[in-house]
């Protein structure tokens, strides 16, 4: 039988989760705790464990070695159809013999709740697919599929809900409007969500808590502003946004900041903002906190300060441009000036400084990969 | 140019050709159900509706019917049964004779029927099993169980695991999920199996005529009654057995039409 459900969500821990499959380790070590009623989304590259997690948690993979513990109870041994859990599966898994009501009702029906036509209908309303209700899956878009699906879960209340990449096949107007939808659920009856996404606006739009999987570990997890601000490895530096990595020895260290010496340059970060503070560290640079000049600007050293260099692209995206500026002994820094009517229109080519706060350096706590041989 | 017009005439006249070739003994079946035959059913004599109001009048045709028929029914429904369990467990688990499990279900299929026969009949002489029904039903579950498990096997393969995921993800039980999910996404597949099985079941002379003892089925009876001559209500039973046979085709076609444009004109 199926658990008693609370109305509210549940906390989800999982303690040092390891899933080995035969020849490779999807999951290594997990750990990872979600506190009741958040929105947490899971982000990472394809094949970084996404999935697998989401399955261990549903109780439809064994994890090799770990605990599962959703609400402060050890579900490890449970059964899937046991724990207070529902899933929107990548595949959306729609019951290809029912029609999308029954579809939505099935869960509702195992758990013999009243009414459950009625409650589905609600649902499908509430996706805003009551008007085709009585249709086979077959017979809906990929959009139309991906939503039923949610509707399928979200219908049961359960304590915990399992997105995985539940708005992928959408387009933009719908995502949107589903993302606002689906936060406003999560908000009103306070389940916790735990939302897998490739889509990084996506999942520092939505969530309260971002966590960024790589090789089937967590390399960070925090809200979407400290994350963004301030990443702690260059994977996540490049993934979450994009950065301008610099990697050298550290040359001048003071009580609040550390430097490094590249190709004749200094490149300083406060030391609060710096995981290592020896040896061979890479400090970063988010592309719109940086600025250029087209003659030596003259900059207290609260700065940051590089060149002269030379513009190689420039790509205009809209509400910013984008610019590629390749500095001899450095490397490409690229800088993002915003589309306000002044930004300095320059030609490819053209010669010019970069500079930025060194409050907005980030120092990481690895290197980026390649950059451990070269010296 | 003139080979294009050869091909145009030599092709239709070909297929034409085939196709009375092959409809030529069903033909004269069906139409000697209406003849007033004498002794042999042989001459035509004039046309007759007797031998289809009274196909009862040759006692003994009956019987054979109704035994051919329980044995199909029976050996269809035991060897639909085992052979989907079988079919299931041979595609999710796992087991130690897995591969000779598969493999002696193809013997059946490859070997000669004479031999199985044969083979069959002195191993129940050995075994002291007195042939009769028993032993052709027997007979008929074993290779019928190789084509069901064949069918519902190619079914259980295309089946999407996570579709039973998600159903235990709702809070199914396994046997829940078997009976919500699974098994009404291979009854199109069980249903091939069990039609298959029944037509095999039911037209088979050479294994059943080894094992049946002193039983009498159709096939038996039509090779016996053919030395005779073959009583026209024969011919009314083939008839009408190759009928239903067409009717059910054409009404499979006509489901999945029809199902085929629902789904074009909802879309
Ligand atoms: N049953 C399995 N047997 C072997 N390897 C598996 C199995 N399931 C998953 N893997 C491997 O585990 C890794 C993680 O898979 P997972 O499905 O969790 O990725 P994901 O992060 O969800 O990717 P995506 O974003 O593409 O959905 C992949 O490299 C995959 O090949
Ligand atoms: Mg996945």
């Amino acid at each position: 039988m199926a658990t008693q459900l609370k109305v509210t969500g549940a906390d989800l821990e999982l303690i040092d989760v390891r899933k080995d499959f035969p020849g490779f380790t999807a999951l290594d070590d997990m750990d990872l705790h979600i506190p009741a009623g958040q929105f947490f989304a899971l982000l990472g590259p394809s094949g970084c464990g996404k999935t697998t997690t989401l399955r261990i948690v549903a109780g439809l993979e064994t994890p090799t070695q770990g605990q599962v513990l959703i609400g402060g109870q050890d579900v490890t041994s449970m059964k899937p159809h046991e724990r207070p859990v529902n899933t929107v599966f990548q595949s959306y898994a729609l019951f290809p013999h029912m029609t999308i009501l029954e579809n939505v009702a099935f869960g509702l029906r195992q758990r013999k709740i009243d009414d459950p036509v009625a409650k589905a209908q609600e649902a499908l309303d509430l996706v805003e697919l009551g008007h085709i209700a009585a249709r086979r899956p077959q017979q809906l878009s990929g959009g139309q599929q991906q939503r039923v699906a949610l509707a399928r879960a979200l219908v049961n209340r359960p304590s915990l809900l399992l997105l995985d990449e539940p708005l992928g096949a959408l387009d933009l107007k719908l995502r949107r409007q589903m993302q606002i939808e689906l936060k406003a659920i999560q908000m009103e009856v306070g389940l916790t969500f735990l939302h897998v996404t490739h889509d990084q606006e996506e999942a520092m739009d939505m969530a309260d808590t971002v966590a960024v999987m790589n090789k089937g570990r967590i390399e960070q997890m925090g809200a979407p502003e400290a994350l963004y601000d301030r990443p702690k490895t260059a994977f996540v530096s490049k993934f979450l946004g994009q950065s301008n990595l610099f990697v050298g020895k550290v040359s001048d260290s003071n009580d609040s900041s550390v430097s490094i010496e590249v190709g004749g340059y200094k490149v300083t970060v406060d030391k609060k903002r710096a995981e290592k503070h020896t040896g061979k560290i890479a400090i970063g640079v988010r592309p719109e906190k940086a600025t250029f000049h087209t003659s030596k600007p003259n900059l207290s050293s609260d700065h940051v300060m590089i060149g002269e260099g030379e513009i190689i692209d420039i790509r205009f995206t809209g509400v910013s441009n984008q610019y590629l500026i390749e500095i001899p002994n450095v490397g490409e820094v690229t800088v993002f000036a915003q589309n306000i009517g002044k930004s300095p229109v320059i030609e490819l080519g053209a010669k010019v400084w970069v500079s930025w706060k060194v409050e907005h350096s980030f120092g990481l706590a690895d290197l980026p990969d390649g950059s451990e041989e070269q010296d | 140019m003139r080979k294009l017009a050869i091909g145009r005439f030599i092709f239709p006249l070909y297929a034409l050709l085939a196709l009375v070739f092959l409809l030529i003994p069903i033909v004269y079946t069906f139409v000697f159900s209406f003849n007033q035959a004498r002794r042999r059913n042989t001459i035509w004599n004039g046309f007759t509706l007797d031998h289809w109001a009274n196909v009862c009048s040759r006692q003994d045709l009956c019987d054979a019917l109704g035994t051919s028929l329980t044995i199909s029914f029976i050996s269809t429904l035991i060897a639909t049964i085992l052979g989907t369990a079988l079919a299931i467990a041979l595609v999710r688990y796992r087991f130690r004779a897995r591969s000779a499990v598969s493999l002696s279900l193809f013997l059946p299929m490859a070997t000669p029927e004479i031999v199985m026969g044969a083979g069959l009949a002195s191993l129940f002489f050995s075994l002291g099993i007195e042939r009769g029904m028993f032993t052709v039903i027997l007979a008929h579950v074993m290779f019928c169980l190789s084509f069901v498990v064949t069918t519902v096997k190619a079914r259980v393969q295309m089946l999407d695991p996570t579709l039973e995921e998600a159903a235990s993800d709702l809070y199914a039980t396994p046997t829940q999920v078997f009976w919500k999910v699974t098994f009404p996404l291979l009854v199109p597949g069980i249903m091939a199996a069990a039609l298959l099985s029944f037509a095999l079941s039911f037209d088979d002379f050479i294994i059943t005529y080894f094992n049946a003892g002193n039983v009498t089925t159709f096939p038996l009876f039509i090779y016996v009654a053919a030395k005779g001559g073959l009583p026209p209500e024969a011919n009314v039973i083939a008839s009408s057995v190759f009928i239903l046979a067409i009717l059910i085709v054409v009404a499979t076609q006509v489901y999945g039409n029809l199902k085929k444009k629902r789904l074009a004109l909802a879309k």
